[in-house]
């Protein structure tokens, strides 16, 4: 075992070096989350005039609050929606891009392109495609005789962030899935194939199952995206209608306090929410960091 | 050589500058593209008008946008003087009393010339609080009034010339347009919350709530869930279900103006100040205007309808010098001349009794055919407890129960009476909430 070692002659030097870094992380993020944490323990009026100690009423609220608790379940449909469908398609489009010998380079830039599209154009850009009086796909499914209405059915609606938001993830769960097939040995591959097994056979005992530490992971991280980053898609697709049928969290985070001004319950909001992110990054790094194991 | 005279130049410009020291009030407002280009022209109207003051206006986005972004200012004592605020956000900025400077109070502290009564009680009436005083000036105003497809009507059999009165002609007009495949739908509308519930009701001279909708008091609540309204909503989903009817989604109702411009739908209910969009959107076809309909067997209806639209508002926290500016520009903003010319331009209603007579005096009425229809509307009658606005606590949040109730009745998942009974039970909630955050 190596272990690299320097030594700083001042004994402050290194924490010179750790200041800046520091100082982004204390400003940017323990400074507001700790001011979040203090207001969900406080009712407030919009311009901060009158603040009262409220304790653990705001988190109370929030469990008798059937709008936070549909937000719940629908967040539950949705997270794992986007992320079945983000890295089931990127495995597909890896899987069918590593077996072609032609222009496989050209393809792979083009699954990338997404990546590089912001959410919100993304999300105007679906809007307008399901659009039900405007859009071209709402037309398409006329013909074969289904009623597209993401402005009322919530089926619909559901439908179209969980489209919005996976699109572009594709693209980073295709270049993840593609390094790794590139990382499995084509030796054992071509001797299973020598022994008879046929490619389906050999995806779903080989390459599969090799995948499957870069699977766990881009899991945990497409949750957290689906979770946290598709604000961008609601806001700019849905706004979490119809009847808030795709009002997931952190989208009603930013209703409730930016929009409603219910400063003590959207900091609450937050709050589950940040005990939610640290749970899936403590799973990751635990789980990821040791290495799925066969 | 060049730094040396560029310095010499910015030196110049610093001290020529602090030499006329003119004080400076800032305004920010939520009105993008055209109005906010012709609001920009107001402002620099002003600021040669005279030196002693300097008016910047600046664009904070949309009215919950620059209504947050006032607040979060005021929470790190960087407001600005004065912020335009939409009419749902009353009932919050009302509640702030540490944090606003009532206009009646500083035009009074300031010694500026004011008189409320210059301005339309329709429009002052949702501004005022018990005893009568006006906490906020009003600047664009707007009141829904109902617009046709005068070709459609033609196509169809109709008499372009006559608008539908009533919503026993919506529906049997409606009927006649699709029956005669003049167009596809007979009516939308923008705003379901504005249109169909708030003004629907003071059309028909019916409460949405207690206490004068909430201008009595705090106590206030909603009582929304009347069988006028539980008709008119059992109506539109039955209409919606026909196909007379097409919805055009939440708040604003983003898919409704497509829907008419299209010639899809051949009735179009929405707010005065979109006159200018819809006759910029019209090329193709000749747009009628008419009152809100409303049901003929319903005592006291029509009434008069009731405003939307946003007021400025003073906030605290400035010095004496400032206010004197802010009270000077208010003066100046509700004089006749600009009243009138901002009110022709997009379509809000003028404010003030004298800038209506201005328009009247040029012609511009005469010539304009329609763009009258919304002041008529909201002068029809002198306003009742029912028909003078609203005031609530949390109502941004409302209005959005308000649509998702809607949506859940047009989905089928709800009742009207069941999704009305929801509107009041959720939104009589919100207000508690308020009244204990502001208590």
């Amino acid at each position: 075992m190596q272990t690299k070692r320097t030594v700083f002659g001042n004994r402050l030097l290194p924490y010179a070096f750790l200041f800046p870094q520091l100082a982004v992380t204390v400003i940017f993020f323990l400074w507001p989350a700790g001011q979040a944490v203090i207001q969900s323990f406080q009712r407030e009026d919009a311009f901060g005039l009158s603040t009262t100690w409220v304790g653990l009423a705001n988190y109370a609220d929030l469990l008798h609050d059937p709008t936070y608790l549909n937000s719940l379940k629908v967040t539950a449909i949705f997270a794992p929606a986007v992320t079945l469908l983000s890295v089931g398609l990127g495995l597909v489009f890896a899987v069918c891009l590593d077996r072609l010998v032609r222009g496989s380079r050209i393809y792979a830039a083009l699954l990338v392109w997404p990546y590089a599209v912001a959410p919100a154009v993304a999300g105007i850009m679906w809007w307008f495609l399901f659009n039900p009086s405007i859009g071209l796909l709402p037309y398409l499914l006329a013909a074969v005789g289904y009623r597209w209405d993401h402005s009322l059915q919530p089926t619909d609606a559901m439908i179209l962030v969980v489209i919005a938001a996976s699109w572009k993830q594709v693209s980073y769960n295709f270049l993840f899935f593609m390094a790794g097939l590139q990382a499995i040995p084509k030796s054992m591959i071509e001797a299973a194939a020598i022994d008879g097994a046929g490619p389906v056979k050999r995806f779903f005992t080989i390459v599969f199952p090799l995948l499957s530490p870069t699977t766990f992971f881009l899991a945990v991280i497409n949750l957290v995206y689906a979770m946290f980053d598709t604000f961008p898609v609601i806001h700019a697709t849905t706004g979490g209608n119809p009847a808030q049928s795709t009002n997931i969290l952190v989208y009603k985070v930013f209703v409730d306090g930016f929009i409603g001004l219910n400063l003590g319950s959207s900091a609450a909001q937050s709050v589950v929410l940040m005990a939610i992110v640290v749970t899936l990054t403590v799973i990751q790094f635990k789980w990821v960091e040791r290495k799925v194991n066969y | 050589m060049l730094t040396r005279s560029l310095i010499a130049g910015l030196a110049l410009t610093f001290l020529s500058g602090s030499s006329f020291a003119a004080t400076e009030i800032t305004w920010w407002h939520a009105m993008g593209g055209e109005l906010g280009k012709k609001l920009d022209e107001i402002v620099a109207k002003y600021n040669a008008s005279q030196d002693e003051y300097k008016v910047t206006a600046v664009y904070k986005g949309s009215y919950p946008e620059t209504m947050t972004a006032a607040i979060a200012a005021f929470r790190a004592k960087q407001q600005p003087d004065i912020v335009q605020v939409f009419e749902v956000g009353t009932g919050t900025m009302m509640a702030a009393k540490g944090a606003i400077y009532p206009v009646y109070q500083l035009m009074k502290d300031t010694g500026a010339t004011f008189d409320p009564k210059a301005f339309l009680s329709a429009v002052v009436g949702y501004y005022t609080d018990a005893d009568g005083n006006m906490l906020s000036m009003p600047f664009n105003s707007s009141t829904p009034i109902l617009y046709y497809n005068k070709d459609v009507f033609k196509k169809a059999g109709l008499d372009p010339e006559q608008p539908p009165k009533t919503w026993e002609d919506v529906e049997s007009y409606s009927k006649k347009i699709m029956s005669s495949g003049a167009a596809k739908c007979g009516f939308t509308t923008g705003w379901i919350s504005w249109v169909q519930l708030e003004n629907f009701s003071a059309w028909h001279n019916k409460p949405i709530g207690t206490l004068q909708n909430g201008i009595g008091g705090m106590d206030a609540e909603l009582t929304v869930n009347g069988d006028l309204q539980v008709r008119h909503w059992t109506n539109l989903k039955k209409w919606q279900d026909e196909g007379l009817f097409q919805y055009g989604g939440p708040a604003g109702g983003n898919d409704a103006p497509p829907k008419f411009y299209s010639q899809e739908c051949a009735i179009y209910m929405n707010s005065s100040a979109s006159r200018a969009g819809v006759i910029a959107n019209s090329k193709d076809f000749e747009v009628g205007f008419g009152m809100l309909p409303y049901y003929s067997d319903v005592q006291g209806a029509p009434q008069n309808s009731i405003i939307g639209g946003a007021t400025l508002w003073v906030l605290k926290g400035h010095d004496e010098a400032e206010y004197k500016g802010v009270a000077d520009f208010f003066s100046f903003l509700s004089s006749p001349e600009v009243q009138a010319d901002w009110h022709q331009y997009s379509g809000y209603l003028p404010i003030t009794e004298a800038a209506y007579k201005l328009g009247q005096e040029q012609g511009y009425y005469a010539k304009n055919p329609g763009s009258d229809v919304a002041i008529k509307q909201i002068t029809l009658n002198p306003p009742t407890d029912n028909s003078k606005g609203l005031r609530f606590g949390n109502y941004v949040q409302i209005r959005d129960v308000i649509d998702e109730e809607f949506q859940n009745l047009l989905a089928g998942q709800k009742s009207p009476k069941d999704a009305l009974d929801s509107v009041v039970t959720r939104g009589n909630k919100l207000i508690a909430d308020f009244r204990a955050a502001n208590g």
